[in-house]
């Protein structure tokens, strides 16, 4: 149900066999239908978090419990990496079919919802294409549609726009704040432009660095989804400045330590 | 469900006929310019010959090769289809072996360490040191020659797979581990296709060592008789001064060499054409 805690992370550490401290005691409940940013500067520790939930980093202490989806065999957590993360050899349609195909879904089975994934993210006609035919854009989209493909209930994105124009990537951010309210998805979106988590997100988690923690939680209060007209508010300065000075405060107290 | 109907547009294709006519003048180019310098040096080697007179038991004409080619053909074929036989089958040996030992030295780095020396002994002893002690223990002839070119080709095979199958994108490694993959899916998914290329280009590599490896073996046992390969009919015709049948004999050594090459050529491009760096063909 939207608004039960989904994710929730208790005393959640990480440290490396290097002996740095990545993640340090980090305490979060995620509700169902959240769309949250890690924001932070790198070294912060927000992808590492990331991993974590996704269960591509073993936690060192503490523990990460996600709330079970009924019924579903599939994998229930999309990821989105920094980099489109795709297969070079196969085509954009082999590429999405891939979750499906590592899951045991027939070819014949797997088409509609390959096909469905493709129309979300508008790539219908490129599905032949190879990623290396594709702009920077439409390559993020591939690794979108490939995280959809399994109807997850979450999609953990880790900064996947980047290294993208700006153009582009206000594009992408639309898309994604689209499908995640169409889908009712639960959102982690790790970023560090304060205006990007300002705009996609209902809560954005400050995290500090040396070591990694969550410095602040705050809930922006606006309506969801919004529109482009909010990016120029004066409503929208007022939160960017609130989660700015947030965020800066963390970064002065590291200043001072050292 | 409303669809996201963003599309950024598709680079335009080049429409221009300037360069569309230089490209199909490059692809002309790519194929007359070698033909043709290969005529030159064959018509230049031709000429020197009859304008000096230069006796063919020191150098042939081309001519002359060509002539002994025709009439020895019979006699030489037999021996090439033995060469080309011991090639291909040291060639089909080192793939099998050369991956699979591969495949075994990426799944455990235990079995790697263990390993590695014997192979990398094998690789820096010259075959041609190794080849009387294996005549000695092998009976069969045909075994022994194996047994030299398959040293020959096996270490790059074996290299190429490693390092090809170690290069997959570890954030593909990432996505496979979330999708929960089977160490099957990951190896015929993410490893083999990820290891293509560097295994192309070590069959390459291979493939003209192959060839190497069984001349250079044939010519160490000194392997005479019926039953023997184009090495031999070399060695056998310099004892009795044919230099003509030298000639013959190498330029079948050669023609099987570029056959392999060509092959494998063909194969590297037919399996990366469509997607690798090193195969794909720049438009501009």
């Amino acid at each position: 149900m939207k608004g039960d805690p989904i994710i929730r992370m208790d005393r959640v550490s990480k440290r490396f066999g290097n002996d740095t401290l990545a993640v340090s005691d980090m305490t979060l409940t995620i509700n169902e239908g959240d769309f949250i940013s890690f924001l932070g500067p790198s070294g912060c520790g927000k992808s590492t978090a990331l991993k974590m939930i996704a269960g591509l980093l073993p936690v060192t202490s503490g523990t990460i419990s996600i709330a079970p989806a009924a019924g579903k065999t599939e994998q229930d957590l999309g990821f989105v990496f920094q980099e489109p993360t795709l297969m070079p050899w196969a085509t954009v349609y082999d590429n999405v079919f891939l979750p499906l195909r590592l899951a045991g879904v027939t070819k014949a089975d797997a088409r509609p919802r390959v096909e469905q994934a493709l129309r979300e993210v508008g790539l219908t006609k490129f599905a032949q294409a190879y990623p290396r035919e594709l702009s920077g854009g439409m390559k993020m989209r591939v690794s979108i549609a490939r995280a959809m493909v399994t109807r997850p209930r979450i999609l953990l994105m880790d900064e996947p726009f980047a290294a993208l124009d700006e153009m582009t990537r206000s594009k992408l951010n639309n898309d994604v704040v689209r499908l995640a309210a169409e889908q009712g998805l639960t959102v982690i979106f790790v970023t560090h432009s304060v205006f990007e988590s300002v705009y996609l997100s209902t809560r954005v988690v400050v995290m500090a660095a040396r070591p990694g923690r969550v410095a602040d939680d705050l809930v922006v209060d606006v309506p969801w989804p919004r529109t482009e007209d909010w990016r120029i508010s004066t409503e929208f300065s007022a939160q960017a400045r609130r989660i700015s000075d947030s965020l800066k405060g963390t970064l002065d107290a590291e200043h001072i330590d050292h | 469900m409303q669809s996201i109907s963003i599309i950024e547009p598709a680079p335009d294709a080049p429409v221009n006929a300037a360069a569309l006519a230089r490209e199909r003048r490059e692809r002309v180019l790519t194929w007359v310019l070698p033909v043709l310098a290969l005529v030159v040096a064959i018509g230049g080697w031709e000429w020197v010959v009859r304008a000096y007179q230069i006796p063919h038991y020191l150098i042939p004409a081309p001519s002359r090769i060509a002539q002994t080619l025709w009439t020895d053909g019979p006699s030489l074929m037999g021996s090439a289809w033995f060469t080309v036989k011991l090639t291909v089958y040291s060639l089909g040996l080192a793939i099998i072996g050369g991956v699979l030992l591969g495949a075994l030295f990426a799944l455990s780095r235990a079995v790697e360490m263990s390993l590695f020396p014997f192979a990398v002994i094998l690789q820096v002893t010259p075959v041609v040191a190794i080849a009387p002690l294996i005549l000695i223990y092998v009976d069969s002839t045909f075994a022994a020659l194996l047994i030299c070119a398959w040293i020959v080709a096996f270490f790059p095979i074996l290299s190429g797979t490693v390092i090809g199958l170690r290069s997959a994108d570890h954030n593909l490694r990432d996505l496979f581990t979330l999708y929960r993959a089977t160490p099957w899916q990951r190896l015929r998914f993410l490893l083999a296709p990820s290891a293509l290329p560097s295994f192309m280009a070590a069959l390459k590599v291979a493939g003209g060592l192959s060839l190497i490896g069984a001349v250079v073996a044939e010519f160490v046992a000194g392997a005479a008789g019926k039953n023997t390969g184009l090495a031999s009919r070399i060695i056998e015709s310099s004892f009795r001064n044919e230099i003509p049948r030298m000639f013959a004999a190498l330029v079948l050594v050669s023609l099987l060499g570029v056959v392999i090459f060509l092959a494998t050529a063909w194969l590297s491009r037919r399996v990366l054409g469509h997607w690798h760096e090193s195969e794909i063909r720049r438009e501009h």
